[in-house]
């Protein structure tokens, strides 16, 4: 399979470009060049990367730091972005259990501690099959069985394929819960312990953030990220390349380093989705763990690995 | 029939007032639903953590409750409508029996329903946002519309009885003679008036059926739509309403057999009809048994990967006791105890009626937990307390405080109204005297 050198570039150089233009775009046309009359130059100097590739040297002081961009209103949240069909795939071949994904998505979500969003599970299918450790998102299905028997419509598949919950709306009966054969929903049984500031935030369906008391809550594929141009957090936090998250209707995954062609690289190493039988059609695919990277580990001698 | 005999009739029914054992009952039963009350104060404040829940076990106790109640509550369609229309005269002193439990339980059913909520304050979203597609949806609106009829079906046969309370205002009390104006000053025994409710009743009792059916297996839906094992079963419908049927007639025997001995009914509640509710009661428990071969021996001769874990569990694992005593207490005992004519005396009876009660309790319990301990992944990455379920004080205070407030109900409507009804005894005690007399 072929890898796309130029990829990181093209991210950062997007993202310089976003940010230059945000920074500008305030209140001025951004088409014409012209001068900012009030910031003088301070004499340091920083080094930055330009769209071309090259090497610039720009004055600190022109240097605006990006503004957080304010989250998207309940309405197009519920809609999801258009032209995108987001899919995620994960190399079983190369998880160790580091659990960094686990890490960075319970933080940067502020998940009530003791909670995961993120299972890697220790899998064997049976007696003589090979144990390996299984990551486990939300599925982000096609044909969703927790979407199917909300009864108020606080969980709802977008348009994009991702699949969000409305803590301002959800009655917290749990039966997304109970229908999920992934579980993969976590319940908010008390007030999250989170700090004030950000239980003080605006809550936003794409950010999840914060949880609230009495709701459902579960692996949302980061759509806030996604808007941004960003990957996924679990994506860029795993330092062994193990999550690839993309288009599909772009055929492409990344995992931040390396960028596939989805339909290539799941034809290659037959890549496959968890329960398949049940129909409920994941967005998450998974590689099998050949040629693995690290042998399986289990520290936790008391737990077994358990069957699929 | 003359005047005397009337009279006797309606001292026998008109509703007693409380005595020492009434009272204590009262008592006792306020006290259970105030602790519950006080645990479910502790639970909106700190949310439903709580309770023993967490996000294996989702739902617990207060969901197994839910289920008996709907159990229970299908008792008044089976008695007021199944017997009436097939024209059974023996049911008729049970009939207002059936209908308050069926009345008080699907309420009761409501209300530990919106306890089990995370965020009761937002139960209006249901009808706001309410989706269609899910059977949550479903059971709302069918659980209110058996709601109503049941209420209406024990309304109307009332009105008659109405009457002849609101004759006896000294004997009242202000409060309770207002309470009668209000409900049924309007009936005048008269024949159109007779014509109007009776045609209604028999709507209503042909209606109730569907309903019932539909309560019942749309809670069952609730389960049977997920993937899980123990729940994945095209089953469920028909077992959740021979288990509705044998419970609600449990039910009936016991409230039966209370009545009778708290209220000297003898001459009205009779042995005869402990044995035909006997006989019910039996046929209904093997029907029971059936159902319950078809659910566990069918997948225990597959043994499923998915559902080996759940069915051993059951069987020889840790839910193994719970399990087998439900079984025993829920249908053999009962069964072994009502296939014989001594069986079905009224104090054997209401031991059975008591078991089935208690067994079926269990029974739904173990519809519940069991399988959301066993899901299809390992359970991992979670805190050791996930592994695991016993109900939290909370739990036990908020669950036994939704039983006691539902007898308390029931005990309550025997004491305003007569619980056996008075105008169609006269009827039929009239009818059967004519009958001797050609």
């Amino acid at each position: 399979m072929k890898t796309n050198q130029n990829s990181r570039r093209d991210f950062l150089a997007t993202s310089l470009v976003a940010g230059a233009a945000l920074a500008g775009c305030a209140t001025k046309n951004p088409f014409t060049a012209e001068e900012i009359p009030d910031v003088k130059p301070s004499g340091e100097m920083v080094k930055l990367l330009s769209v071309d590739g090259e090497i610039i040297e720009v004055d600190k002081a022109f240097l605006k730091p990006v503004p957080e961009l304010p989250s998207v209103m309940n309405t197009e949240a519920r809609e999801g972005i258009t032209g995108k069909k987001f899919v995620m795939v994960i190399d079983l071949s190369r998880c160790k259990s580091v659990k960094k994904c686990q890490t960075a998505c319970n933080h940067m979500h502020h998940i009530h501690p003791g909670q995961n969003w993120i299972k890697v599970y220790p899998m064997q299918e049976a007696e003589h099959t090979a144990p390996y450790w299984q990551p486990t998102t939300c599925m982000h299905c096609d044909e969703p069985p927790c979407v199917k028997v909300c009864p108020v419509d606080a969980t709802f598949k977008r348009k994009d394929g991702i699949v969000l919950i409305d803590s301002d709306r959800c009655v917290g009966c749990r039966f997304c819960m109970a229908a999920c054969p992934y579980s993969t929903r976590v319940f908010n049984w008390e007030e999250p312990k989170i700090e004030k500031e950000i239980s003080d935030k605006p809550y936003s369906c794409e950010t999840s953030v914060p949880q609230k008391k009495g709701t459902v809550g579960k692996c949302d594929f980061c759509p806030d990220m996604v808007r941004q141009g960003n990957l996924p957090h679990c994506v860029s936090a795993c330092p062994n390349g193990v999550f690839m998250f993309g288009d599909i209707l772009e055929d492409t995954v990344t995992n931040g380093a390396e960028t596939f062609r989805f339909s290539d690289l799941i034809k290659d190493k037959a890549g496959y989705r968890l329960m398949e039988d049940l129909g409920t059609k994941p967005s998450v695919y998974y590689l099998p763990p050949v040629n693995r990277n690290f042998p399986f580990e289990n520290k936790a001698d008391v737990e077994e690995p358990k069957k699929g | 029939m003359d005047k005397l005999k009337e009279n006797k009739i309606v001292e026998d029914l008109f509703p007693q007032k409380f005595g020492k054992q009434g009272t204590i009952w009262v008592i006792s039963l306020s006290i259970i639903c105030a602790i519950g009350l006080f645990a479910y104060g502790r639970q909106l404040y700190y949310g439903l953590e709580v309770t023993a829940m967490r996000d294996y076990v989702s739902w617990g106790i207060y969901i197994s409750n839910f289920v008996f109640f709907v159990a229970i509550s299908l008792v008044g369609s089976l008695i007021t409508a199944v017997l009436r229309l097939t024209d059974v005269k023996w049911s008729t002193p049970l009939t207002r029996i059936a209908e308050i439990i069926a009345v008080s339980a699907i309420t009761f059913a409501s209300l530990i329903i919106i306890v089990d909520m995370g965020r009761p304050e937002r139960f209006y979203n249901l009808f706001l946002h309410g989706r269609l597609q899910s059977p949550i949806i479903w059971d709302v609106i069918v659980i209110t519309t058996y709601f109503i009829i049941s209420l209406l079906l024990l309304y109307f046969p009332l009105l008659p009885d109405l009457k002849i309370l609101i004759a006896f205002k000294e004997r009242n009390g202000k409060w309770l003679q207002k309470l009668y104006v209000f409900l049924g000053s309007f009936w005048k025994n008269k024949p159109e008036q007779f014509k109007i409710t009776d045609k209604a009743i028999n709507i209503l009792a042909i209606a109730i059926i569907p309903v019932a059916f539909s309560i019942h297996t749309v809670t069952s839906w609730l389960f049977a739509t997920t993937y899980r094992p123990g729940w994945d079963s095209t089953n469920f419908g028909a077992y959740f309403i021979s288990g509705a049927f044998l419970v609600g007639a449990g039910g009936v025997v016991v409230a039966m057999y209370v009545f009778r001995q708290h209220y000297k009914l003898e001459k009205y509640i009779t042995e005869d009809h402990f044995d035909r509710m006997g006989k019910v009661l039996v046929m209904l428990a093997l029907l029971y048994l059936y159902f319950n071969v078809n659910e566990f021996l069918v997948p225990a001769f597959k043994m499923k990967k998915s559902e080996e874990e759940h069915l051993l569990g059951l069987f020889t694992g840790e839910f193994a006791p719970i399990f087998w005593f439900a079984i025993f207490t829920a249908m053999f005992i009962p069964i072994f105890i009502l296939l014989f004519k001594k069986g079905r005396r009224p104090l054997p009876a209401f031991i059975a009626g008591i078991l089935v009660v208690v067994g079926s309790w269990f029974k739904r319990f173990l519809i519940v937990t069991p399988t959301l301990l066993h899901p299809f992944l390992p359970m991992h990455d979670v805190p050791a307390n996930y592994h695991h379920y016993f109900p939290t004080w909370e739990e036990w205070a908020i669950a036994g405080g939704s039983l006691a407030g539902a007898l308390l109900v029931i005990t309550f409507f025997a004491r305003i109204f007569p619980i056996i009804p008075i105008h169609e005894t006269i009827i039929e005690t009239e009818s059967l005297e004519n009958e001797k007399h050609f």
